[in-house]
């Protein structure tokens, strides 16, 4: 992931919890695929619900505050981006919601309240409104320039954003480091006998 | 510099750190079940990947099994499948597991503790988010995704950003008919949903000293429905007390030795924190939920702050005397045996009201047992509640046991999130003698009625 520009999807609500994302009667799978199929099921039923409206498309979600909230569930993230999101654009992100979001390359933006809602208000506005996100640049803009901000992402995530490098392989090379830290323990008591 | 248990738990688990990298930190125990880890093994073998330290990992199958005719094969495909897979990968990749029939089976956040698995000073993670719960015996305990899951399998280490660090306080002493439970809810409802995110919370406090361990248990596991990362109790000798003679506790000179260790654990007098909040027991009041987050509590005295039209429920109303339909009892919350010799209390030589369906699910297979040994299991049968196997159950929505469309659930477990329970179903959050109460009169119940 370098640079996405897209339209997006407004979902305003707040503490979007990890079980309306995708609830926990879809989680028997063994395997990581096929659930965006599923993924916000139960409101889809709801003929009214944003992702029935085909006025609105894109691979970014605009969610209000508290997004991801309650269950560690990874199932959330995959069905996000199995359904075609790489970003989620909100104020806050809940910490597992987070981690897991940047382990499958969707990228969790944190802007402010303010610029959330008028980002709303532009989408409602305008559904055809296109957002650019620029990771090496950390910046959030629209095509005319008009607005721009820039945002926070921890260097070595931005590191495997950019890269597709992930947590396993920077783990992996620490193999010798693991060894001798447990050699070098002067207590663990919690081994099993 | 004097530092907090958190800071002396962290800084002893510290494998490495690079600049601008985050730290690898050390997993003491991995602990896995059937739902959050089939696409993790299947990444180690894709990599062709062992599992590094198999005698930390811990495995048993809650989340998807019936609380049923457990001794049967599981019914449903899909369910029966992941549950096979989990005792396929272990087989495979050498780790040990308590699964449907073994005499340790449960609930990953009851069994652990219940075994003296969880230990002081530890760190502890597992695909589940209430993993904070094992916080209560002073370790660093919190839930993680399935690549994480992976990560932990594959080295027996994560990486992880230091959190900051928060204090809540409780002094002063319970009223009647007040839980932990109540406490934690209270809390929440405070702090709000997300009011603990980005911090690793630990409970102090006077209120929080008096608690026994399964009432501890109960408030580090919610600790993620303020959105913390963790939340921890200092270990002293009512965490000694109940670890010894644990199956997987220390023994002889080793606990010993371990008892001397976890002794230097507490925060250091003058240890600072980037947060602390204060709370007075005294003002705690039996809680119940009324909307959609766990950080919609009120006491159950109070009305309804606001229109909640997902729950039925309308401003100004009372929530004493609100119609309920099912009485769930269980979950990583509230299913150990304290908690049902708490509801057994109220029960005894009472029925519940005839349209009530009351639920009650032991955390683990353990605790069914000790029930069944103190005559509890009678008590419950005689007041019309069904006992059911260990397990998950109705907490979430994804096994056999769930409460239907538009019903009332008055609940012991954890989240009333919108469909959480089942499709439309409508939870209200409770401690056990809430629920107790409740199920008697058949409608929301000031459990200080029966008391």
């Amino acid at each position: 992931m370098n640079k996405i520009t897209s339209t997006a999807i407004p979902l305003p609500q707040e503490n979007i919890d990890t079980d309306q994302i995708i609830p926990a009667r879809f989680l028997k799978a063994i395997t990581r695929e096929g659930f965006g199929e599923h993924l916000f099921e139960d409101w889809r039923k709801d003929k009214s619900f944003i992702l029935n409206d085909k006025t609105y498309t894109g691979e970014i979600l605009v969610a209000g505050r508290n997004f991801g909230c309650g269950s560690s569930r990874e199932h959330a993230a995959w069905a996000l981006k199995d359904y075609g999101f790489n970003v989620v654009i909100s104020s806050f992100f809940a910490d597992i919601f987070k981690s897991n979001a940047l382990n499958n390359f969707l990228l969790p933006l944190v802007v402010s309240e303010k610029t959330l809602a008028w980002m709303f208000e532009m989408i409602k506005t305008d559904p055809l409104f296109e957002f650019t996100i620029d990771l090496e640049k950390q910046t959030l803009s629209t095509s005319s320039r008009s607005f721009l901000v820039s945002f926070d992402i921890d260097p070595y995530k931005k590191l495997c954003l950019k890269e597709g490098y992930s947590d396993m392989d920077y783990l992996l090379e620490k193999k010798s480091d693991v060894e001798k830290f447990e050699k070098s323990r002067k207590y663990d008591f919690h081994v099993r006998l | 510099m004097p530092k907090t248990l958190f800071e002396k738990v962290w800084d002893a688990h510290v494998v490495s750190q690079e600049d601008n990298y985050p730290t690898v930190f050390y997993i003491d125990a991995h602990f896995i079940h059937e739902v959050t880890s089939p696409q993790a093994f299947d990444g180690l073998r894709r990599r062709n990947l062992p599992v590094a330290r198999p005698r930390r990992t811990w495995a048993t199958a809650d989340h998807n099994v019936p609380t049923k005719d457990q001794h049967l094969p599981i019914k449903e495909l899909l369910s029966r499948k992941q549950v096979e897979m989990l005792e396929k990968n272990c087989k495979e990749f050498g780790v040990e597991l308590f699964g449907l029939g073994h005499p340790w089976q449960g609930i990953v956040h009851v069994i652990g503790p219940e075994l003296g698995v969880t230990k002081p000073g530890m760190t502890i993670v597992c695909g589940d988010s209430h993993t904070s719960t094992h916080g209560a015996f002073g370790a660093i305990a919190f839930g993680i995704g399935t690549s994480e899951v992976e990560q932990v399998l594959a080295t027996q280490t994560i990486l992880q950003n230091k959190p900051k660090t928060m204090k809540i306080e409780v002094n002063g002493k319970l009223g009647k008919g007040v839980t932990a439970k109540d406490i934690i809810l209270y809390i929440i409802s405070k702090l709000t949903a997300s009011g603990g995110t980005g911090y690793f919370v630990e409970f102090a406090g006077s209120a929080i000293r008096d608690l026994s361990m399964e009432a501890r248990m109960t408030i580090c596991n919610m600790s993620i429905e303020m959105g913390a990362r963790g939340g921890m109790i200092a270990p002293d000798e009512k965490t000694f007390d109940y670890l010894k003679g644990k199956v997987f506790a220390p023994k002889a000179s080793d606990w010993d030795e371990a008892v001397t260790y976890w002794k230097k654990l507490p925060t250091d007098e003058g240890a600072v924190f980037d947060r602390v909040e204060l709370f007075d027991a005294t003002d705690i009041e039996p809680m119940i939920t009324y909307g959609t987050n766990p950080g919609m509590g009120i006491p159950i005295t109070d009305r309804v702050p606001e229109t909640v039209e997902y729950m039925g429920l309308t401003k100004g109303q009372e929530m004493i005397g609100q119609k309920v339909d099912y009485v769930f009892f269980g979950s990583c919350t509230n299913s150990r045996i304290e908690d049902f010799r708490m509801a057994a209390e109220i029960l005894k030589g009472r029925t519940k009201a005839p349209h009530i369906e009351a639920i009650l699910v032991p955390g683990s297979t353990q605790v069914l047992k000790q029930a069944q040994k103190e005559g509890l299991d009678k008590v419950f049968a005689d007041a019309g509640f069904e006992l059911r196997d260990a397990g998950c159950s109705a907490c979430l929505g994804m096994n056999e046991d769930k409460i239907p469309a538009g019903k009332y659930c008055v609940s012991t477990s954890n989240r009333n999130f919108e469909g959480r329970q089942g499709p439309g179903a409508r939870t209200m959050l409770v401690s056990p003698l809430t629920a107790a109460a409740t199920a008697i009169n058949g409608y929301v119940t000031d459990p200080r009625e029966f008391i």
